[in-house]
C-alpha cells in the first residue's frame, strides 16, 4: 500500500466483511505532538482475542478461513516504520477499533494520499452502510456524515456518477481547507 | 466551492432522468476490493469507471464490490453483467482498460475477449 488512504480503504473492507453498519474513520494530524493517528471504528461482529492475534500475523491465517487479509500486518509495518504502532481493540459482538499511530514528521511515514477517492469508493459502493469521516489537522477539522448526504439526496443513490463526482470534489475541497 | 446547494440541484436533475428509464433489469458492474484489489489499483479503476459513466451519461448502472476472488495476480478484477447475459470477468483492469470496457462492452455489448479471465 502506497499511502494511508489505501490502508483506510482496506480497513473499511474488513469492517464491511464483519457486517458493520456504522463505520467511523478519524484522521488526526496532531502536529503539536508530532503524531498522526488513524482510527477506524466499526460496529461489526468483532473478534475474539485469538482472532485479534491471528489478524496481526500474516502467516497464521489461511485464505479460506481468514476474516482479514494481509491488510492489518501491512498497516502495522507501515506504522512501525514511522516509529509508531498499531492497536487492535475488539470483542465478539462489540465491534472493532483499529488505531494506528505514526511519528508525524518521520521520514518513513507514508503520505496521507487521496482521501477523497477513498471516501468516494466507500460511499458509492456501500449504499446500506453509514460512514462518518473526521479529519483534524492542528486547529482545523471537518466531519462528513453519509447519513446527512443521504437525507439531502432523498433516494438518489450515492453511486450515481454525477453525485459521486460531486462528492469527490466536495471532499477534496474540505481536505484543502485544512492546509494552512 | 462545492456546496450542498449544488448537490440538491444534481439530485433534482438526476431524479428527472431516472423517471425516464424506470423498469427493466439494470446493468451491473462488480469490482474486487480485497486487499489484493486495492493494492493493484482497484480504487483508481473504479474512479475511471465512474468518470466514463458520467461522460457517457450512463446513470443507471449498479456498481457494487466484492472481496478477494482468489485471482489476486489478475487484480483489479471487474465483472460485467448485462441484463439477461452471464457474468464476464475482466482481469488487470487499469484505468485505460476500464474506459474501453465501458465503451465496448457496456455500451456496445461487445465482449473484449483478450482481457477476459473468467466467464
Amino acid at each position: 500500500m502506497r499511502d494511508l488512504s489505501l490502508h483506510v480503504l482496506d480497513l473499511v473492507q474488513n469492517s464491511l466483511t464483519a457486517q458493520a453498519t456504522r463505520i467511523e474513520i478519524i484522521i488526526d494530524e496532531d502536529i503539536a505532538c508530532n503524531q498522526l493517528r488513524l482510527i477506524v471504528r466499526d460496529n461489526g461482529h468483532g473478534m475474539s482475542q485469538e482472532q485479534c492475534k491471528a489478524a496481526l500475523d500474516p502467516f497464521y491465517t489461511t485464505r479460506t478461513t481468514r476474516k482479514v487479509g494481509l491488510g492489518l500486518p501491512l498497516l502495522q509495518a507501515a506504522a512501525e516504520r514511522a516509529d509508531g504502532s498499531l492497536q487492535l481493540h475488539s470483542q465478539l459482538g462489540q465491534g472493532t477499533t483499529v488505531i494506528a499511530t505514526f511519528v508525524y514528521d518521520h521520514l518513513d511515514r507514508a503520505p496521507l494520499g487521496d482521501m477523497s477517492l477513498t471516501l468516494m469508493t466507500i460511499i458509492a459502493l456501500n449504499e446500506e452502510c453509514c460512514f462518518t469521516y473526521r479529519h483534524r489537522r492542528g486547529e482545523r477539522e471537518f466531519t462528513i456524515c453519509s447519513e446527512e448526504l443521504r437525507q439531502e439526496l432523498a433516494g438518489i443513490p450515492l453511486d450515481h456518477p454525477q453525485i459521486a463526482a460531486w462528492f469527490r470534489e466536495y471532499v477534496r475541497e474540505l481536505e484543502k481547507s485544512l492546509e494552512v | 466551492m462545492k456546496s450542498l446547494e449544488d448537490l440538491r440541484k444534481l439530485r433534482d436533475s438526476a431524479r428527472q432522468m431516472m423517471h425516464l428509464r424506470e423498469g427493466g433489469e439494470k446493468i451491473r458492474i462488480v469490482i474486487g476490493m480485497g486487499t489484493c484489489g486495492i493494492a493493484a489499483g482497484a480504487r483508481e479503476t473504479l474512479a475511471a469507471i465512474m468518470q466514463e459513466l458520467e461522460r457517457l451519461n450512463l446513470f443507471d448502472v449498479a456498481i457494487t464490490q466484492t472481496g478477494c476472488a482468489g485471482l489476486c495476480d489478475q487484480e483489479p478484477l471487474v465483472d460485467v453483467f448485462l441484463p439477461g447475459q452471464p457474468r464476464v470477468t475482466y482481469g488487470q483492469v487499469d484505468e485505460e482498460r476500464a474506459r474501453q470496457i465501458i465503451g465496448e462492452h457496456v455500451v456496445n455489448g461487445r465482449v473484449i475477449e483478450k482481457w477476459v479471465v473468467e466467464r
